[in-house]
């Protein structure tokens, strides 16, 4: 039951340590931080603020997703509790 | 008949024939097959259905008009309708994949012990899918009386028959292998033109560098995108790149539609279709590579059409630059789109010329009242002057688009009857025949309910797509997150907080839209100096969704905790192989 019980603590981590990630690139760099980050210009012309909010976030979700699909098979293997 | 309208003939009815196809050779024999094509789907090949289920009519015909109109206030629909799948990765879909049933409402009935959060549940889903089928089904009469100039209800009559056949004889096996077909569809329809367009106006091929690009690939050129903002601001409308409207509430309305993205349940029962745990994990990152080409193309087709037809109107280069277009020497697509209404012209100085302005502009009044935003992903080819074939195949990829979409809410709508309403409930000892058999029966009277209201579309049909969202986002996410991570909620404290998150999101929206959307009984106008804190009713699900949160909580607290083999339900459900005890 405690090995479980670190299992899903693990998975508590790592899933707020993925929504700190998703929160900072949608609603940090493409909201709040939008209208400072617009005086950096990347790949060309975007400005940085308006790149993040309709480019950039939707990129990290993708590669946040895959991530965590990752290190939760990690974490399944290394407490035994994947599927057969 | 012109070539044009020949053309488009064959191309939409070249995929109808391949969904009838494909529709035939997966028949489902099992209720297992009906409702989750009996967990055999590869988790790629599922992410490619979900991103055909997920991306409607609005997502291929509406957004990039949104955004062309709206500029950078519209990445609240690109943040919210992609942001939401991190939640369903994270916190719901391997869960419930794990727990292994057909429907969510049996999810929520079970874990809260109630047969009233079920019903709760099954309610929340047939109105929210209800709403979403109706705008599915109108979209699938606009685009064949537009493209094919057939009448309206011919068109959504040919879009019923073709749902009826795979839906209802291949459930979720046949929806599941026609709507990949659908993706290809709708994603080459999509692309296609918005390579040649941004080829056109910036030498690059991807869209998604060409928005970032100079114009004509020169760089002595302008940015495309300062191009814009300037041209833009010089006729008087808001820069194009910069914030419009109150922080609070693009924050609000981003969180409202990930989270409602997220408790969506025709999205989320597609996740219990994969084999194990482990592909319900990647297939939901599948499904957002899928929808993300779209998403990450839609904002380039919206910047270049809005340009396009700024340029038309007003070109600031060649013979004619900084003369207003003379109303007689309009284009085609011009004259084709005046006819359905969605584009109008009023001369009110008389000079026989178009001034297109913004607020800003203190020398012209707007002359053209009317430029619906619905119009542009379906003209942009046209105005862009690309061949016939793209443009049939755009009207190809907006019904693929529709259709999909409606037999994946459909079979969600019929399954939470026939599953959840008939064997969860009403008659448990049905055999599993008769239950196949209601499925059936409840699939083919929801598409002639929602044909009926595509045919006479209430006339708030616009609006109860915040009711969709808002009621994903207040009720239905919360109790699924709970249920899983917080084993403290009971039954008492799921059932008063999803009532309280969806009372007060409705009441909100009601408020300011109408007591059910009856618009001379709204408390309020429906503007931003009377919102709530600037909130937009649009915007309030994600406030609904706290409420039900601190309520589930709070109650559950003060009343007696799940019982012992609830709590054992929830240790199950974490983890994806076998609970030792």
């Amino acid at each position: 039951m405690s090995e479980s019980g670190d299992y899903w603590k693990a998975n508590i981590r790592l899933v707020i340590g993925c929504l700190v990630v998703w929160f900072i690139v949608s609603y940090g760099c493409g909201i709040l931080l939008a209208p400072a980050l617009n005086n950096i210009r990347i790949l060309g012309g975007y400005p940085l603020g308006f790149w993040f909010a309709q480019q950039g976030s939707i990129y990290t979700f993708v590669v946040l997703i895959f991530f965590y699909a990752w290190r939760m098979n990690k974490l399944d293997e290394k407490f035994g509790v994947q599927e057969d | 008949m012109d070539s044009l309208q020949l053309m488009t003939y064959l191309v939409v009815g070249a995929t109808f024939a391949l969904y009838i196809f494909i529709a035939i050779k997966a028949r489902a024999a099992t209720t297992g097959e009906f409702y989750v094509a009996g967990k055999g789907v590869h988790p790629v090949l599922n992410g490619m259905a979900t991103g055909a289920d997920w991306m409607s009519a609005a997502s291929f015909i509406s957004m990039a008009g949104l955004i062309a109109f709206k500029g950078y206030d519209a990445s609240v629909f690109l943040m919210g309708w992609t942001g939401g799948y991190c939640l369903l990765a994270m916190l719901l879909a391997p869960y419930l994949r794990k727990y292994g049933k057909f429907t969510v409402p049996e999810f929520i009935g079970d874990r809260y012990y109630s047969n009233i959060a079920r019903v709760v549940a099954v309610i929340c889903l047939i109105t929210a899918s209800l709403t979403y089928v109706i705008g599915q089904m109108k979209g699938i009469g606009v685009a064949f009386s537009r493209f094919l100039e057939l009448p309206f209800e011919t068109g959504l009559l040919v879009g019923m028959v073709i749902v009826f056949i795979y839906a209802v004889l291949g459930g979720m096996k046949g929806v599941t292998y026609t709507q990949i077909a659908q993706y290809c569809v709708l994603i080459f329809a999509y692309t296609v033109p918005a390579v040649f367009i941004s080829l056109q106006l910036t030498g690059t091929p991807v869209p998604q560098l060409g928005l970032g690009a100079h114009m004509g690939g020169d760089p002595n050129n302008m940015f495309l995108l300062d191009k814009l903002d300037k041209t833009l601001v010089d006729l008087g409308f808001h820069e194009y790149t910069l914030q419009k409207g109150n922080t609070l509430n693009i924050f609000l309305y981003t969180l409202s539609l990930m989270i409602g993205t997220a408790g969506l349940p025709h999205v989320i029962t597609r996740f219990f279709t994969v084999p194990k745990v482990k592909d319900a994990r990647s297939s939901v990152g599948w499904s957002l590579v899928f929808i993300a080409i779209l998403y990450t193309t839609a904002p380039a087709v919206g910047a270049m059409a809005r340009l396009n037809l700024m340029e038309t109107i007003h070109p600031t280069s060649g013979v004619n630059a900084g003369q207003w277009l003379k109303y007689d020497e309009r284009p085609d697509w011009f004259k084709n789109w005046e006819k359905t209404g969605l584009l109008k012209f009023e001369d009110k100085n008389g000079d026989g010329m178009i001034q297109y302005v913004g607020k800003g502009n203190k020398e012209f009044e707007n002359e053209m009242v009317k430029v619906d935003r619905d119009i542009m992903v379906l003209a942009n080819p046209e105005i862009a002057k690309l061949p016939n074939w793209v443009i049939a195949l755009v009207a190809a990829g907006g019904i693929a688009a529709a259709l999909s979409t409606a037999a994946g809410l459909l079979l969600a709508i019929s399954s939470s009857i026939s599953h959840d309403l008939l064997k969860g409930i009403l008659a448990p000892n049905m055999s599993d025949k008769s239950e196949l058999l209601s499925s059936r029966i409840a699939m083919a009277g929801s598409i002639c309910v929602a044909g009926y209201f595509g045919l006479h579309p209430p006339g708030f049909a616009a609006q109860v797509v915040a009711l969709a969202f808002g009621l994903a986002a207040s009720s239905i996410f919360p109790a699924l997150m709970m249920g899983i991570f917080v084993k403290r909620v009971n039954n008492v404290g799921a059932v008063l907080g999803m009532l309280s998150g969806l009372g007060i999101t409705l009441v909100y929206i009601f408020w300011f839209k109408g007591w059910f959307f009856v618009a001379s009984t709204a408390m309020a106008p429906n503007t931003p100096d009377h919102w709530f804190m600037g909130i937009a009713p649009e915007a309030f699900g994600a406030i609904g969704a706290l409420v039900n949160f601190v309520v589930a909580y709070v109650v559950s607290g003060i009343t007696a905790p799940p019982p012992e083999h609830i709590q054992h339900l929830v240790d199950d459900i974490r983890v994806p192989g076998v609970v030792r005890r």
